[in-house]
C-alpha cells in the first residue's frame, strides 16, 4: 500500500519551499520530495566564514573538479568556495542540439541557497505584452491578479528596496534599501537629468535583509551569500519557508527522492500520486495524495511531465505545447568605463547587491526595431590589487601603490527579455541515461533575430548613459550569451485560457489534470526582462491557497 | 552584479577544455597547518628549486616593508599548488617552460642563476622582464600566449594579496563588515581584502 498524503510537493527549492509552507499552514499533511541529500540550515553551510587565504585554490576550480563538471564549470558559479552544491554533470548527462548551459543543484534548497536575490516584480506591461504583441498566447492573468501575492511573499521573505512610483516596476512591501554609494548617486542623478525623468537607476531590490525580520538576522554585508547564509540573512528554502512549513507539524521532508512520474487515474481524470527513486538505494516507491504541486525548476518539472505524459498516453500534453517555448535571459553585455574624482571617498563592507536600470525601451511611446526591453544591473567600485599600473614595474612602490586603492569605476550589463519561440523546446532522449537509469533530456534552442537586435541597444544605450553621466574612456563589451547561462530558464509549461494551446490554467493548473499544479518557472508565458524569482513565489503562494479552497470545496 | 564582480576579481583567467584529470597535489597537504608548509620540498610540478626561486621572485616584487613580502605570504608555495592543479596541461606545459625560460635568460644577462643574484641585480632583471613584457603585451596579437613574465607577475600578486599576510596585513580587512556606506578616504588608507 502506496503512503498517503494530502498533498505531495516535489522540488524543495524557491517554489518547493513556499508550498510546502502554504500548504502545511493550510493544514495539508504535506510531503516534500527532494533529489538530492538534505542541506541543514547554518550547520551545513561548512564554507560560509571561511577565508579567502583557507581555500587551497583560493577558490579556483581544479582539474579534477572540471573533469566531473564540465557544465557547471562554464561560468563562475561553480567555484572551490562551495562546490558541492553543484551537480556533478557526469551523473545526470543532458543533450544539447545547440550550446544551453544547465545550472543544477540537487539538495534540500535547490537554487534557492544559490542564486543571485535580485528580486522585482512584474508589471501590466508585462502581463499584456503576448497579446500586445500578437506574440505566442496571451497570459491568462494580469498584475491585480498578482499585486495581492507579490505583497504577501515580500512580506514574509524579506525585500530590501526603495519606492521609486515606475509603472514599469511596482515598487512592493520592501525592507529599507541598501546604500548606493557616492558615485552611484551621482551618476544616477545625471541619468535622471540627462532623460528627463524617463530613465532611472536605483538600488538594486534584493532578498537580503537590511533589519532583523522574522527571528533572521540581518545582512552583515560579508559578501558570501552563495555558501550559505549563518545569519539566515537572505531568503533561502533553509532561513525561510522550510523552518515556517517544519513548525505546522504537517511536513515530510523525504531527501533523496527522485519523482519520475506523475500516476494518473484514468477514471477519474485526476493523479492519484507520483513514482519515486531512492537516489541512494534506487528503490522504486509509490505516494499518493489529493493534490501534487510539481516545482522541480523549469526543466525538472518538464522531464518530469514529459515522461509522465509518455506513460499515461499524452496526459499533461494534450496541448503540445509541454517541452516549447523554452527562454531565458540574455545578457553579458554593457559597457564600463572610468569615473573621474572621488579620490577621496571609499566605502566600507561588501555589499552584495548593486545598481539596477528598469526598462525603458518599447514604453510610454518608445519604438524599436525589436519587441521588449532590458534592464541593467551594475554598480560603481574602486579598483584593487588586480588593476594594472602601467607605470610601476615592480617592488616597494609598486607594492604601495596596489596596497591603496584605485580609481573608481562604474559598470552595467543588460539583461533583455527572450521572446518564447514554439521550436526553442526540450524532448526526451531516450538514446542516454543517467545515473539512475532515466532517460535525459535533449535541449535545443536558440537566441533569435529580436533578441540580437535588442542586445545592439543594450551595449549601444550603456555607452551613451554612462558617457552622458560624464564617465571616461567607456568600453562596450559583449561576451556573448547562450542560452542557460542567465539561470532564468522557463517557459516550457506555459499557462493560458485554451487547453489547447497551453499546460496550465490562470491557477497554474494544469488543464488535463486539476489537482496537479505547477508553479516553477516553466509556467511562464513571456519572460519580461526582470529577474524571475520573487514572481514564482507569489504564483505559487497564490495557487496553493486556490488548491486549497478548491480542496474544501470538494472541486479537486 | 555578483557575476560582474566575480570577473572583475579574477585577475587571471583558467580556461580552455579539459584533457585529463590529474592528482591533486593540494590534498596531499596538510591545509590546517599551511603556515608550516616550508620550500624545502617539490611540490606538484615544481622542483624545491624552483619553489624556492619562485619565492625570491616574489619577495623581489612584493618585498618586505613594514608589512611582510611575497616570501613569508608563501606565495611560491601557492603559485605550484595552483599550476599543479588548476591549470590544464597546455598551460601547465607553457607557464614550466617560463621558468626556464626566466632562469636562462638571468643566467645569458646577469652570468648566474636568479637565487645566486645579488638583491640588486634580481631586482633589476625583473624591472627589465617587466619592461619586456609590457611592450610584448601591447604589441601581441589576442591568440598568442602571454609573456612568461607576465604570467608570474600576476600570478604573484594574486598569491600574495589573497593570502592571509596579503589580504589583512598589506591591506585591509573585515571579517564581518556589518554595513555597507561610503567613508571618506585620505591618501595611504590601505585598500579592502576580500
Amino acid at each position: 500500500m502506496a503512503e498517503k498524503y494530502d498533498a505531495i510537493v516535489v522540488g524543495s527549492g524557491i517554489s518547493g519551499g513556499w508550498a510546502a509552507k502554504e500548504l502545511t499552514e493550510k493544514g495539508l499533511k504535506t510531503l516534500l520530495l527532494e533529489r538530492g541529500k538534505d542541506v541543514k540550515h547554518v550547520t551545513d553551510y561548512d564554507t560560509a566564514t571561511k577565508n579567502t587565504w583557507e581555500f587551497p585554490h583560493r577558490g579556483r576550480i581544479t582539474n579534477e573538479m572540471k573533469a566531473t563538471h564540465p557544465v557547471q564549470k562554464r561560468d563562475y558559479p561553480y567555484s572551490e568556495f562551495k562546490p558541492d552544491w553543484w551537480v556533478n554533470d557526469l551523473d545526470c548527462p543532458y543533450t544539447e542540439v545547440k550550446r544551453f548551459d544547465w545550472y543544477r543543484g540537487f539538495h534540500v534548497g535547490g537554487k534557492s541557497l544559490m542564486w543571485g536575490r535580485q528580486s522585482y516584480r512584474w508589471s501590466e506591461f508585462d502581463f499584456e505584452a503576448n497579446a500586445k504583441d500578437g506574440i505566442a498566447i496571451d497570459w491568462p492573468i494580469r498584475y491585480k491578479d498578482v499585486a495581492p501575492w507579490y505583497d504577501y511573499v515580500e512580506q514574509f521573505a524579506g525585500i530590501s528596496g526603495s519606492m521609486e512610483g515606475l509603472a514599469q516596476l511596482p515598487d512592493g512591501k520592501f525592507l529599507p534599501p541598501m546604500d548606493l554609494n557616492i558615485v552611484e548617486k551621482d551618476v544616477a542623478a545625471r541619468i535622471k537629468k540627462q532623460y528627463g525623468g524617463k530613465r532611472a537607476m536605483i538600488i538594486g531590490r534584493s532578498a537580503n535583509l537590511t533589519q532583523p525580520h522574522n527571528g533572521r538576522g540581518s545582512c552583515q554585508y560579508r559578501d558570501r551569500c552563495s555558501r550559505g547564509c549563518p545569519y539566515g540573512a537572505y531568503f533561502s528554502t533553509q532561513s525561510s519557508t522550510l523552518p515556517a512549513a517544519v513548525a505546522t507539524g504537517n511536513l515530510t521532508l523525504r531527501p533523496f527522492s527522485i519523482v519520475t512520474q506523475i500516476l494518473y487515474d484514468k477514471d477519474k481524470k485526476r493523479a492519484k500520486g507520483v513514482l519515486v527513486i531512492d537516489a541512494e538505494t534506487n528503490q522504486t516507491i509509490e505516494y499518493e495524495a489529493k493534490v501534487i504541486f510539481v516545482c522541480g525548476s523549469t526543466l525538472g518539472s518538464t522531464f518530469l511531465l514529459l515522461n509522465s505524459a509518455d506513460q499515461s498516453g499524452g496526459i499533461g500534453n494534450s496541448s503540445g505545447q509541454l517541452g516549447r517555448n523554452l527562454m531565458d535571459h540574455h545578457f553579458r553585455c554593457g559597457a564600463n568605463g572610468e569615473v573621474e574624482g572621488y579620490d577621496d571617498k571609499y566605502y566600507i563592507g561588501r555589499r552584495a547587491n548593486g545598481v539596477y536600470i528598469p526598462r525603458y525601451r518599447n514604453l510610454f511611446g518608445d519604438k524599436r526595431d525589436y519587441l521588449r526591453g532590458f534592464g541593467y544591473q551594475g554598480g560603481a567600485s574602486r579598483q584593487g590589487w588586480s588593476r594594472d599600473v602601467a607605470e610601476l614595474n615592480i617592488g616597494v612602490e609598486l607594492k604601495e601603490a596596489l596596497t591603496e586603492p584605485g580609481k573608481w569605476t562604474i559598470g552595467i550589463t543588460g539583461f533583455g527579455e527572450m521572446l518564447p519561440y514554439q521550436e526553442n523546446r526540450v524532448t526526451i532522449d531516450k538514446t542516454k541515461k543517467d545515473k539512475w537509469g532515466q532517460y535525459v533530456l535533449s535541449i535545443d534552442c536558440e537566441l533569435k533575430d529580436n533578441e540580437m537586435r535588442m542586445r545592439k541597444d543594450m551595449i549601444a544605450d550603456a555607452v551613451e548613459m554612462l558617457e552622458g553621466a560624464g564617465i571616461k574612456n567607456v568600453r562596450p563589451f559583449d561576451n556573448g550569451s547562450f542560452p542557460g547561462m542567465a539561470i532564468h530558464e522557463m517557459g516550457t509549461a506555459r499557462m493560458g485560457t485554451n487547453p489547447k494551446e497551453s499546460v496550465l490554467n490562470a491557477w497554474n493548473q494544469m488543464h488535463d489534470a486539476p489537482n496537479v499544479f505547477v508553479t516553477d518557472g516553466s509556467c511562464m508565458t513571456s519572460a519580461a526582462c526582470q529577474n524571475p524569482s520573487l514572481t514564482y513565489m507569489a504564483l505559487t503562494a497564490r495557487a496553493a491557497n486556490y488548491a486549497v479552497e478548491a480542496l474544501k470545496k470538494g472541486n479537486l | 552584479m555578483q557575476r560582474r564582480d566575480a570577473l572583475q576579481r579574477m585577475s587571471i583567467i583558467i580556461g580552455g577544455t579539459l584533457l585529463g584529470a590529474d592528482s591533486l597535489w593540494a590534498k596531499n597537504i596538510d591545509w590546517d597547518h599551511i603556515a608550516d608548509l616550508d620550500d624545502s620540498g617539490d611540490i606538484g610540478l615544481f622542483t624545491k628549486a624552483q619553489v624556492k626561486m619562485l619565492n625570491e621572485v616574489a619577495e623581489t616584487i612584493i618585498p618586505t616593508t613594514d608589512t611582510p613580502g611575497g616570501k613569508a605570504a608563501k606565495t611560491a608555495q601557492f603559485i605550484a599548488v595552483l599550476v599543479s592543479d588548476c591549470y590544464e596541461p597546455a598551460d601547465q606545459k607553457l607557464f614550466m617552460d617560463g621558468l626556464v625560460q626566466f632562469e636562462d635568460t638571468c643566467k645569458k644577462n646577469h652570468g648566474k642563476t636568479f637565487v645566486k643574484c645579488s638583491k640588486s641585480v634580481r631586482h633589476d632583471f625583473l624591472v627589465e622582464l617587466d619592461q619586456e613584457q609590457k611592450a610584448y603585451t601591447k604589441s601581441k596579437k589576442s591568440s598568442d600566449p602571454a609573456h612568461y613574465f607576465r604570467k608570474i607577475k600576476d600570478l604573484v600578486l594574486l598569491g600574495y594579496f589573497t593570502s592571509e599576510i596579503g589580504a589583512t596585513k598589506a591591506l585591509r580587512f573585515l571579517e564581518v563588515p556589518g554595513k555597507y556606506e561610503t567613508i571618506d578616504y585620505k591618501k595611504g588608507d590601505r585598500a579592502w581584502g576580500v
